[in-house]
């Protein structure tokens, strides 16, 4: 963490960018926030460690605006996003000094097994967590992010420099659960989706963090479409919400998996997207959103050959 | 609130029998701002539009509801009819009770019903309709033929000869198509290069037709009046400038591996070659995969013997790019490939034959010089048995449902010449139907019989099987004597079901120009606009629109060039003011729109905009609305929903979903 903030003093020591993206140290060890930092004095806050799971790519799209350059910080999984952003012309990479930093798999909050949690100290491969109501070890690995057992890998798909190594995490099957709901009966499906999101609260959490939900006008929140003000006829309707986002980000989702980590009701929100991914996928060869800046869009390109798989049920 | 007017068509008995008029009038009355309802026989009528335009004038409408047949009928007569009355034709909705509705119903209450839901949802509709104002736009006076065979010459030529330049564009070495290949024509037995090449000849030194062939459309876009084409031209490797057809390159070419074309497979040909004697442009092509020198380096023979120095190995595919005002789609027709067809043996025997086989056989220019013989030992044939509807009127997915339209004729014309010819030889023909509707078809067929003693057995083969001594044992079915039958032949030739060109469903992606489930293209209207396609502006010639013969072929290609010289005759085109806009408030400037544009109708502009007062450069999205043909993929694509198509505006749209689901 110290040659990030070394590194981050020399930049803005030469004029090189004008302030620094990355993140905070929180109210507690374990919920550090996303800050610009202006001047080397400010970096004292700086921090990063296994609770830095947040995506600062989506904050680019503002400090484009902003004179000069900006440091930014990114993770591996951060750098598609990145990409995919500079795809959709809503970043300028003229305006980012990138650092891709190592990662070695993020940590949530949630598996830690506690309640109550005033600290977390992390030792190693063990966290070491005190709670109100007691003290615990919880693995390292035990307490990660679904995302990072499915890690994309360690490459920065773009970077002006890197820093740091990361490291091996995946052990997981990226869609194994979303084969699992594909293997459903459609009445267990309803039954799913419902229970999931029946949860949902629509703090927006989600749509929010999520770097491809960066319209300058979210559809929801616009009077354009007669949808906004409407009552709902069920409890299920309002969840049509993440159905629609899901179509929204389909082809775009770099499956950075924001939005299940922000999700205060602990919604597997990321499925959606992968489900889409995994058609994706199949219908129209191995495509990862935010790999390549050139490559086309499954979704928004057309070969003569492509498939029809509304038509293939004719 | 716009005041309102609904007006229902009884369509003689085509709507009224299933729906009950009077009830959607009497629904109508209560939708909001709806202030005039009526039913009449036939609203398209003079007597029906008057009834509009009286009510535009006594109750100051302001929108129209018509619920009536398709738009795609009579949408225009009665946005006119508005016009004239002083409403903006756009101000017009029709809700289609009659395609929609009462032709696929049969109940009349679910009709009704279904009838009031579709007048609900245009009502909701009209009241956002926004008056639109067309544009024009200008007209190129070119046009562009896709396919050099019978259908796309002769389209080019009434063209030209109306003095407007034409452009063919032809994939293979030569023009000529599938009609160079064919040995003598039904049903007057004339040579068809006889026939034939007088029009290539005459297609060539045109002075208003410029030919493209080795060439390929690789690109397409723009409108009507106004497409933009890249042309790939195909590296030949022989300058068309030196050239002089002298053919000492062809007979030199030490390669002559390749199969042969233009005679099916039947025979090889050298690497450098010119299809068939009679080629236009009479220069060759280097077939590159099979020249040696440009896959070894080695070689270079026909640079060596070329006199007039015109072997270029260096030369490149070229891409050029034209303009044209209108384009005629002329691509032609294949066989089937016969391998789902293994009781035929047609891969098992070399003397199981196509009929497009046979005519290369029996063409003077064909691999036997034009000697009736079996491929396998070269002896002539004795018994030939010819099986029709091979792959045609089919109800499994081996085939193709629809009848080849020519196999009949042709096949009876084989049967003719062969017996004329080899007296000796007897041919028998199995057959499901003998269809001969054209003129003088049905007496060229009875001649086969009564003349020349043709043996018509009405059944179908089940198998054909090779056997030992070479010869091969059809088994067959006579439904007419109720009896099977055992007949050992000398050669079968099956009556191969033809489908189109494979190569036009890239074209018609290209143009996007609409296909069937056969991939044939489909016309704007199958009775009133066949030569039509739905894409305005480009026009369709010969099979590629469905199966049929020369005469219909030639025929409908003078029919195709009537309408582009209809087309190109103008100045001016109206355009279609349905077009996409973007919001600028809302574009995020991303790019997916233009990436989904089909028309290349979107670029970009940074522009300075004030969002509830917050000032900034923004990449914003700006549609060319003279490219832009209304689709709504850009609307669809959008994630803000910035993009909005005028006519059909998301608003719109979900205000029809709402009124149905009311």
């Amino acid at each position: 963490m110290q040659e990030l903030i070394v590194r981050a003093k020399e930049l803005l020591a030469s004029g090189q960018v004008a302030r620094v993206l990355g993140w905070k140290k929180g109210e507690h060890s374990y919920d550090p926030e996303v800050a610009f930092f202006n001047d080397a004095e400010s970096l004292q806050d700086f921090v990063y460690d296994g609770f830095c799971g947040a995506n600062l790519s989506k904050y680019m799209i503002e400090a484009s605006k902003l004179e000069g350059k900006t440091l930014v910080f990114l993770k591996p999984c951060d750098s598609y996003s990145f990409v995919q952003l500079m795809k959709e012309h809503r970043v300028d990479r003229e305006k980012a000094y990138i650092i891709g930093v190592g990662c070695w798999g993020k940590l949530d909050v949630r598996k830690l097994g506690a309640e109550g949690i005033l600290d977390v100290e992390i030792a190693g491969d063990v966290l070491k967590v005190s709670s109100l109501y007691g003290d615990s070890e919880v693995a390292y690995k035990d307490a990660m992010l679904e995302r990072c057992h499915v890690c994309k890998g360690k490459e920065h798909k773009v970077f002006d420099e890197t820093l740091l190594e990361s490291a091996d995490t995946v052990d997981l099957d990226r869609f194994a659960e979303v084969e699992r709901i594909e293997a459903m009966s459609p009445e267990e499906k309803f039954a799913y989706f419902q229970s999931e999101l029946s949860k949902c609260i629509r703090c927006n959490a989600c749509r929010n963090v999520c770097p491809a939900c960066s319209c300058r006008k979210c559809v929801f929140d616009s009077t354009a479409f007669n949808s906004e003000q409407k009552a709902n006829t069920t409890s299920f309707e309002e969840k049509m919400f993440h159905i629609i986002r899901a179509f929204h980000v389909a082809g775009r989702c770099t499956d950075c998996g924001e939005c299940s980590r922000v999700c205060p009701q602990g919604i597997p929100l990321h499925l959606f997207n992968r489900k889409f991914i995994k058609d994706i996928n199949r219908l129209y060869g191995e495509y990862q959103a935010g790999a390549d800046l050139e490559e086309k869009a499954p979704l928004t390109s057309f070969q003569t050959d492509d498939a029809e798989p509304g038509a293939d049920r004719r | 609130m716009r005041r309102i007017g609904v007006f229902v068509c009884h369509c003689g008995s085509n709507i009224a029998a299933t729906v009950d008029v009077k009830k959607v009038v009497e629904m109508a009355l209560l939708e909001q701002g709806v202030v005039h309802a009526e039913d009449y026989p036939y609203m398209c009528s003079e007597a029906g539009q008057s009834r509009i335009a009286e009510a535009i004038r006594e109750k100051q409408l302001e929108g129209i509801v018509v619920c009536s047949c398709s738009p795609r009928m009579h949408e225009a007569t009665f946005r006119k009819c508005a016009e004239r009355n002083g409403l903006n034709p756009y101000l017009v909705e029709i809700a289609n009770i009659r395609e929609h509705c009462s032709w696929i119903h049969k109940d009349m209450q679910e009709a009704t019903e279904k009838a009031v839901i579709l007048m609900r949802a245009a009502v909701a509709k009209v009241h956002l309709n926004a008056p639109l104002l067309a544009g024009e736009s200008a007209v190129t006076k070119r046009a562009l033929v896709i396919g050099g065979g019978i259908a796309g010459i002769q389209t080019a030529l009434d063209i030209a000869d109306a003095g407007y330049h034409v452009d063919i564009v032809e994939k293979e070495p030569s023009i000529g198509g599938r009609m160079s290949q064919l040995d003598k024509t039904f049903p007057t037995l004339d040579c068809s290069a006889c026939i034939l090449t007088p029009k290539m000849v005459e297609a060539a030194s045109h002075e208003n037709i410029t030919i493209h062939t080795w060439s390929e459309v690789e690109k397409v876009s723009g409108f009507v009046g106004n497409f933009t084409v890249d042309i790939r031209k195909k590296a030949r490797y022989v300058n068309m400038d030196k050239c002089t057809g002298c053919g000492i390159c062809q007979e030199k070419c030490p390669s002559k591996k390749p199969l042969n074309e233009f005679n099916r497979g039947l025979n090889n040909r050298s690497a450098i070659y010119t299809p068939f004697a009679q080629a236009i442009p009479n220069v060759p092509v280097i077939d590159a995969s099979a020249c040696i020198k440009l896959n070894t380096g080695k070689c270079g023979i026909c640079e060596k013997f070329c006199q007039a120095g015109a072997i270029d190995y260096k030369q490149q595919d070229e891409i050029i790019t034209e303009q044209y005002g209108a384009i005629v789609v002329a691509t032609g027709f294949d066989t089937i490939k016969l391998d789902k067809y293994g009781e035929y043996a047609y891969n098992e025997s070399k003397d199981v034959i196509t009929s497009l086989e046979l005519e290369r056989i029996m063409n003077a220019a064909g691999p036997t010089k034009g000697h009736l013989e079996r491929l396998s030992d070269g002896k002539a044939p004795k018994e030939i048995v010819f099986i029709q509807c091979v792959g045609s009127r089919c109800s499994d997915d081996r085939g193709k449902p629809y009848c080849s339209k020519i196999c009949c004729m042709y096949t009876a014309k084989h049967a003719m010449l062969i017996r004329d010819k080899y007296p000796d030889t007897n041919v028998t023909v199995f057959y499901i139907d003998v269809r001969t509707p054209g003129k003088n078809f049905d007496e060229f067929y009875r001649r086969a019989v009564e003349d020349y003693g043709v043996n018509y057995v009405k059944g179908q083969v089940g198998k054909v099987a090779p056997q030992p001594d070479g010869s091969l044992l059809v088994h067959g079915v006579d439904l007419l004597e109720n009896k099977q039958i055992l007949k050992k032949a000398d050669m079968v030739v099956l009556a191969t079901a033809i489908e189109p060109n494979p190569d036009v469903r890239k074209i018609a992606t290209m143009l996007t120009a609409s296909i069937d489930t056969n991939n044939f293209l489909t016309e704007a209207h199958p009775k009133l606009r066949p030569v039509e396609s739905p894409t305005a502006g480009v026009f369709l010639s010969g099979v590629c629109q469905g199966p049929k013969d020369i005469p219909e072929t030639v025929a409908q290609a003078g029919a195709a060039a009537v309408k582009v010289i209809g087309l190109l005759a103008k100045d001016k085109l109206k355009t279609n003011p349905c077009t996409a806009k973007a919001d600028e408030l809302r574009c995020n400037g991303c790019s997916q729109c233009a990436n989904v544009c089909p028309y290349g109708a979107i670029s970009y502009e940074t522009k300075q905009v004030n969002d509830h007062g917050i000032r900034e450069e923004r990449r914003i999205a700006v549609v060319n609305s003279a490219l832009c043909q209304g689709c709504g993929a850009c609307t669809v694509t959008c994630p803000s929903g910035a993009m909005d198509l005028q006519g059909f505006s998301n608003r719109q749209i979900i205000a029809e979903v709402d009124a149905i689901c009311r």
